[in-house]
């Protein structure tokens, strides 16, 4: 292909960013909307790039008895190929060091869709072609594709399970006046980020460059020079901005730079890996679903006293980030509730289908709704508005003490809640909601107000650090660099509106540019919502340090105080002159004023003890609640979202347009992973919703007919987090919560609300006919 | 034998020789053309990454044959903006934050212009949602998009009248 060529005879017109109030605005809009965001698969490609494609396993645990290749390598175009034997030094990619993930497979094959090899040639086509012709003899060993059948085939977990306690569960128990038990089905989500996996290795000198659609540069790093023996210095990963990411590539983009760096140090040329839609969804890992198992003690009111919970996840073949998603859950099981006498025991279970991974919430979200599924069975047993089990049993005074032993000090919920109740106008809206079923046959409505509590940081304590790279050039310009990645969430025009506060510059003179390990490296994976929190950091501290240089240099060279020097407008102002910033710039240049510096931030107070169960793993707690109302048609389960009210915390907001983008989209991501969006893998352990005709994610038609957001302007965070702002990428998504339990609203109206009606998730059309016809036989 | 073909893309007219008939409209942009602004997202027309205008209508590139379209007028993203400045759909993208990660923002864009030049729509907020629905965004931000496409639609309408366009509001 002649993709390195320009188009010919028709240079790109040069257009230029819009003038006036830019502040808010994304750092890249006005190259998204003209299409030249450059995204991996943009990139023109080195001369004579190869492309590399998968083999996958046909069989979800086979031993492979033979591997034929030989049509493979006889197909046009083919260079070569790669199998485990080719990995140099450690055929091995698992994040969390345990050993069970190789590159490729080598005897056996632990699920359908597993990296067997990789065809090498000098088209995508041909090399996509290459890949179908490979026979492989497999002898069929049993698999066990679900929870069930791998407790049954006495499969092992795949990382130590995490037990939380809190008093006497059993004994709370044993003594509540009423008790109840249940178990719930939680389904999985694919992330679908609209551009799929890709990296794209180059080699130099006696290294390797890797543009990696990733959102852990540092470890895609860590994982190619393992694999390939280099040292860390030998490899550098770039990325830029994803197309998309969600979770999705914060480890599964470890398999794809590692096979084209593979080939590129082979064939000692430039090699693409960018599987089609159909691979991507097989071959790599998505939300786990779960299986949660409750017994709750109350008393008549509602009161929890005693919870007892099993939090089982099909975890796939190997660890990956099960431990921590698994610890995860258990730590938002409570979601905003107090449980006096608690036992929460997660089984991070193996099973033979593909690792899954981390996604958005990270584990949280299954908590959360197992936590709300309880909530709903005591309400539905007490008879009460099930808002009012939740008010009784929020956080408080005396009542203040988590499951993992950390006291909730920030708890703002029960005014964020109290004023969501009054402005979405919820006891009215229920009250219509009730008379409207009493008088409705065929469609019944349903009406539900839940919250989120979340907590912020990486479980993984050590993981809580940032770097950040500033320099600013003669001309007054400013280029920022930091360990984030941006995928979307507008981490970038974040850290941009604090270094360009900094320098009291408005935001288009600053540039945040790639994500890259030679600039910052050892960095964290950007995720646990924790981008701005941590980077913004680090930016604040590099660009704080270069405005205190500029500072001192004024003090020496003007005769003033230091603290007297002000950065505003585009102007430094010092005694009785102002300058404009660039030219204050120059003359520090000119004085050998070092116009370059780095930041560094690690989060403070966070400690967690995971054999003791106790400790502060979270800074601090996001919250947000929503009230959502839908309409079910009870003769075909099709339902539609009539209105949705948020009231979401953002702490002080860094950038409130983009936090309301992060809470609605959130929010309906969430809505999709329970209510449409199915995954499905058939006996043989095939997955059967592996692009987007089967697998539905929301689209445009299907958001909330009303849809108010809005941000608690009025919190802030208590901790000293950057401007005071707080975490906005997972938590909204738990929001959607109130959309599963209104549809279970609504089915339980055909049995008079006497009966929880237990309704699983994802709430598609055929489990909400299945919860109704359950519900009319009573 | 190599097929030729004529095609005008982005208002040029470019002669075109295709190494192999089975060729997509979009392969043909992106890998031969140079044009990267439609993307590959699902390639099997399942997600509207790709979409283009062929003769005024929005299609899926990856599910379009370049063969075919010898004498068409291809429009892809690229070709939107008009002497340095951009289509009033793209400002509006830009206003009313109608993106995310921006990977399906290209054909989201694509899809708008046509929309509003089919005229069917209006300014009906349902009818929009329904018809940019062949365009999945996975970031959510479809408050902005509908958005958008309302207010570019009140734009165009009002510069069509030669009026001043009305400024955009959240009405969706």
């Amino acid at each position: 292909m002649n993709r390195h060529a320009p188009p010919a005879g028709s240079p790109a017109p040069r257009l230029k960013p819009p003038e006036g109030d830019t502040a808010d605005r994304h750092e890249s809009a006005w190259l998204h909307v003209s299409g030249r965001a450059e995204y991996i698969d943009d990139l023109p490609e080195p001369e004579g790039c190869l492309h590399a494609c998968l083999g996958l396993s046909e069989r979800a645990h086979a031993r492979i008895a033979a591997l034929d290749l030989a049509a493979v390598l006889a197909a046009p175009g083919v260079a070569g190929v790669l199998t485990a034997r080719d990995v140099p030094c450690v055929n091995d990619i698992s994040p969390t060091h345990r050993h069970d993930e190789p590159v490729f497979a080598e005897d056996r094959v632990l699920f359908h869709g597993q990296p067997i090899f990789a065809v090498v040639a000098a088209t995508r086509a041909q090399a996509r072609a290459a890949a179908r012709l490979a026979r492989a003899d497999y002898e069929a060993l049993p698999h066990a594709v679900d929870i069930e059948a791998a407790e049954a085939m006495g499969l092992p977990l795949v990382t130590p399970p995490l037990t939380l306690s809190q008093g006497d569960a059993a004994a709370g128990l044993a003594a509540a006046p009423r008790r109840l038990s249940g178990e719930m089905r939680i389904g999985g989500q694919d992330h679908f980020y609209l551009e799929g996996h890709i990296a794209l290795a180059i080699p130099q000198d006696d290294g390797i460059v890797i543009h990696s659609s990733t959102q852990h540069p540092s470890e895609v790093q860590h994982m190619v020079a393992a694999a390939l023996g280099l040292p860390a210095n030998a490899v550098t990963v770039l990325v830029r901005r994803m197309g998309g990411a969600f979770g999705g590539k914060e480890t599964q983009s470890n398999l794809f730079a590692v096979v084209a760096a593979l080939a590129a140090l082979r064939w000692g040329r430039a090699v693409k890996l960018r599987p089609d839609r159909d691979d991507d969804m097989i071959s790599t890992g998505k939300r786990h679903d779960f299986r949660v198992r409750y017994e709750v003690g109350f008393d008549d009111d509602g009161r929890i006293l005693a919870v007892d919970a099993g939090f089982a996840a099909r975890c796939g073949f190997s660890s990956d980030l099960s431990g921590p998603v698994t610890d995860r859950a258990l730590f938002h099981a409570d979601n905003a509730y107090f449980y006096p006498a608690a036992r929460l025991v997660s089984q991070p279970q193996m099973t033979h289908t593909v690792s899954n991974t981390a996604f958005r919430g990270f584990g949280g979200p299954q908590g959360v709704v197992g936590a709300e599924r309880i909530i709903e069975e005591i309400a539905y047993a007490t008879g009460r508005d099930p808002l009012e089990v939740r008010k009784l049993n929020f956080y408080g005074e005396g009542r203040d003490v988590t499951p993992y032993h950390q006291r909730v000090e920030d708890n703002i919920l029960p005014r964020l809640v109290a004023e969501l109740e009054a402005s979405s106008d919820y006891g009215a809206r229920r009250a219509a909601v009730l008379a409207f079923n009493r008088d409705s046959r065929i469609v019944r409505r349903g009406i539900a107000l839940t919250p989120v509590k979340f907590g912020i940081s990486f479980t993984a304590t050590w993981y809580n650090q940032a770097g950040a790279l500033v320099h600013v050039y003669q001309d007054g310009s400013v280029q920022a660099n930091h360990g984030g990645t941006e995928m979307g969430q507008g981490l970038h025009t974040k850290v941009r509106g604090v270094v360009a506060e900094v320098f009291g510059l408005s935001p288009e003179r600053v540039r945040v540019t790639a994500t890259a390990t030679d600039k910052v490296p050892n960095t964290s994976a950007t995720a646990a919502s924790s981008g701005a929190d941590l980077n913004g950091m680090a930016a604040l501290a590099a660009a704080t340090t270069i405005r205190d240089r500029l500072r001192a240099f004024l003090a020496e060279s003007r005769g003033v105080g230091a603290e007297s020097v002000r950065f505003e407008g585009g102007m430094v102002l010092a005694g009785d002159v102002a300058e404009p910033f660039a030219q204050v710039v120059k003359a520090a240049y000119m004085a050998r004023v070092q116009l370059s510096a780095s930041g560094y931030y690690r989060t403070p107070k966070v400690h967690w003890d995971r054999e003791k169960g106790r400790g502060r793993p979270f800074y601090y707690y996001a919250y947000g609640a929503a009230a959502s109302e839908v309409s079910v048609d009870t003769l075909t389960g099709e339902h539609v979202v009539d209105r949705v009210d948020i009231l979401h915390d953002a702490g002080k907001s860094l950038n409130p347009e983009i936090d309301l983008g992060q809470v609605e989209g959130g929010f309906v991501q969430g809505m999709g992973w329970l209510t449409s969006e199915e995954l499905w893998w058939d006996e043989a352990g095939r997955l059967r919703t592996h692009a987007p005709s089967t697998y539905k994610i929301p689209l445009a038609s299907d958001r909330p007919r009303v849809f108010n957001v809005a941000l608690a302007d009025w919190s802030e965070c208590r901790e000293m987090t950057i401007k005071r702002s707080k975490a906005v990428g997972e938590p909204p998504l738990m929001l959607a919560a109130s959309v599963l339990e209104a549809l279970s609203m609504a089915v339980a109206s055909l049995a008079d609300y006497r009966e929880c009606p237990r309704l699983d998730a994802p709430a598609t059309p055929e489990r909400l006919l299945m919860a109704a016809e359950r519900l009319r036989g009573r | 034998m190599t097929p030729r073909l004529t095609m005008t893309v982005n208002g040029k007219a470019r002669e075109i020789a295709l190494d192999d008939p089975r060729v997509t409209l979009l392969d043909l942009l992106r890998d031969r053309l140079g044009l990267t602004g439609a993307k590959k997202g699902c390639d099997r027309g399942q997600c509207g990454a790709c979409t283009v205008l062929v003769d005024g209508r929005r299609v899926n590139a990856c599910l379009t044959l370049a063969v075919g379209l010898d004498g068409a007028d291809v429009l892809t993203v690229e070709g939107l903006a008009q002497g340095g400045a951009l289509h009033p759909v793209q400002e509006a993208f830009i206003a009313h934050d109608g993106f995310q990660c921006g990977f399906c923002t290209p054909g989201q864009i694509m899809s708008a212009v046509a929309l509003i030049a089919e005229g069917e729509a209006g300014d009906d907020p349902e009818r929009i949602r329904e018809g940019m629905s062949g365009n999945l965004c996975r970031c959510g931000a479809h408050r902005g998009i509908v958005d958008a496409v309302l207010d570019a639609q009140r734009r165009m309408a009002g510069d069509a009248q030669g009026r001043m366009g009305k400024d955009g509001e959240r009405a969706a």
